[in-house]
């Protein structure tokens, strides 16, 4: 993978932003990857949630924006409790999810199809509500 | 005594046996869980983006609400139980946030609510919120209620499962003395006779609002948790969250699909465990939503 670096891409304002509405400091993290040992999920992801913190300290905020893993992420909370430097990537996921659903231009990545299949089968509301929340926006 | 309840939507339409067995268990036990007159659903998952107001205002309100009735509100629902109290703590300590917030309850209040004056004052955490093991083990007690035991639950093994959002964030949720290795629900097993089963994935994530957009991996996640308790050899499965059961419980419709010889094992509330000790009838405490029916496994220890 190439990455193009500058110090201005690194300082980008939207990494920032990420910084203040996940409430994280991205510096913190030193890549142990407990957070992505601990991941229930971490399987079905294509950016690892320790990588996903490592492209946003070097600035590539886009193609983190694009990956599979934000959307994965089912917001248990693990890669946060096991986190030596007290950095909460289920934050900065929520962050990352933030940004491109307010953009508006996303598809939504749960959808009425993916509601009515569950609701068929007697899910309870929470897990509606929830998964609307948390991926659709 | 009465305590104030928020039942939240899920017990108030497809956990119903849940809410049922709770209210009937905590009547044994002394406790009147007095519903709020009003309330809605809660939002079920606590907003972790820094600038939510929107998000949270649902919680606060139900919260508002419960501030009318009492100094406490208890909860079942895994998720509502972190949601109002990750929403409590915004309440306490963020200015910013508390002072938008009450913004809106204050427009309520002029708006909708005339006649019964919504608040008397600003909401800023005035309100504990307790989950209803908490209210067990601190209001009740575990002594008191092992008091209560009409049928000790002996030799039953049974697998208490947490999952997530009883314990995290530790620091806001402190639910348990060590998020890691909680030990609430092996009290209140042991307390009721039980042979309590330890499993390394019992604060694991069962999934939980991923079998929405992605059912396979959810399943996975679940998959995982029933397979640590089955290996355990476990009878069964006791949880506080409608979500987990059905991940747990519904989906193992799937997992047998997949597993060749796989041995189900039935997963219940932990009230409805507690209800057979009380000796509340099984037929009322209706096992009738389980996909696998734990009246079996029951039976086999002469509970039912
Ligand atoms: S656990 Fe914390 S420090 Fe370690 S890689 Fe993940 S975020 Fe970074
Ligand atoms: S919160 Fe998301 S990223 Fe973190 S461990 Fe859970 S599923 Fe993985
Ligand atoms: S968390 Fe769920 S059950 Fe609780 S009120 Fe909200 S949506 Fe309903
Ligand atoms: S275990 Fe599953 S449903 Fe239960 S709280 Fe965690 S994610 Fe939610």
């Amino acid at each position: 993978m190439r990455l193009r670096l500058s110090g201005e891409i690194i300082k980008s304002d939207l990494v920032r932003r990420v910084e203040d509405l996940s409430g994280q400091n991205i510096a913190m993290c030193y890549q142990c990857g407990r957070c992505s040992a601990g991941c229930p999920v971490v399987d079905e992801m294509d950016i690892l949630p320790s990588e996903v913190i490592r492209l946003l300290q070097l600035g590539q905020i886009e193609e983190v924006l694009d990956s599979k893993t934000i959307w994965i992420c089912a917001s248990c909370l693990q890669c946060a409790s096991r986190c030596p430097r007290g950095v909460e990537f289920s934050s900065i996921c929520d962050a990352l999810r933030a940004i491109v659903l307010r953009r508006r231009t996303a598809t939504p990545s749960v959808g009425a199809d993916d509601v009515s299949r569950v609701m068929r089968t007697d899910a309870p509301q929470m897990g509606v509500v929830g998964a609307l929340r948390k991926l659709n926006g | 005594m009465k305590i104030p309840y928020y039942p939240g939507c899920t017990l108030h339409e497809r956990a119903l046996d849940f809410d049922k067995a709770s209210r009937e268990c905590a009547n044994v036990l002394g406790v009147e869980l007095e519903e709020l007159p009003i309330w809605t659903c809660c939002g079920a998952v606590f907003p972790l983006t820094t600038d939510s107001v929107m998000e949270i205002l649902a919680a606060v309100r139900n919260l508002a609400y419960a501030s009318r009735m009492g100094d406490k509100v208890v909860t079942l629902c895994s998720f509502c139980y972190n949601v109002l109290k990750r929403t409590n703590k915004v309440m306490r300590e963020d200015a910013e946030r508390r002072e938008k917030v009450n913004l809106f309850l204050r427009a309520d209040t002029e708006t909708r609510d005339k006649t019964e004056s919504f608040l008397k004052k600003d909401y800023v955490g005035q309100v504990d919120v307790l989950h209803y093991i908490e209210m067990l083990r601190d209001v009740v007690g575990f002594d008191e209620m092992a008091k209560r035991v009409k049928t000790r639950l002996e030799g039953l093994r049974v697998a208490p499962y947490y999952g997530c959002m009883l314990l995290r964030p530790h620091g806001e949720m402190e639910f348990d003395k060590n998020p890691e290795q909680p030990t609430i629900f092996e009290d209140f097993l042991t307390a009721l006779g039980c042979d309590v089963v330890d499993f390394p994935m019992k604060t694991e994530c069962c999934g939980g609002f991923q079998i929405v957009r992605d059912e396979e991996t959810a399943i996975a996640c679940s998959q995982t948790v029933v397979a640590s308790a089955i290996k355990r050899d476990a009878d069964l499965i006791i949880t506080t969250c409608p979500l987990c059961l059905y991940n747990l419980d519904r989906k193992q419709k799937e997992m047998e699909k997949r597993v060749s010889g796989f041995r189900k094992i039935p997963v219940i509330y932990f009230t409805q465990l507690l209800g057979i000790a009380l000796g509340i009838d099984a037929e009322y405490l209706d096992f009738s939503d389980n996909y696998v029916d734990p009246r079996p496994a029951l039976a086999e220890k002469n509970l039912v």
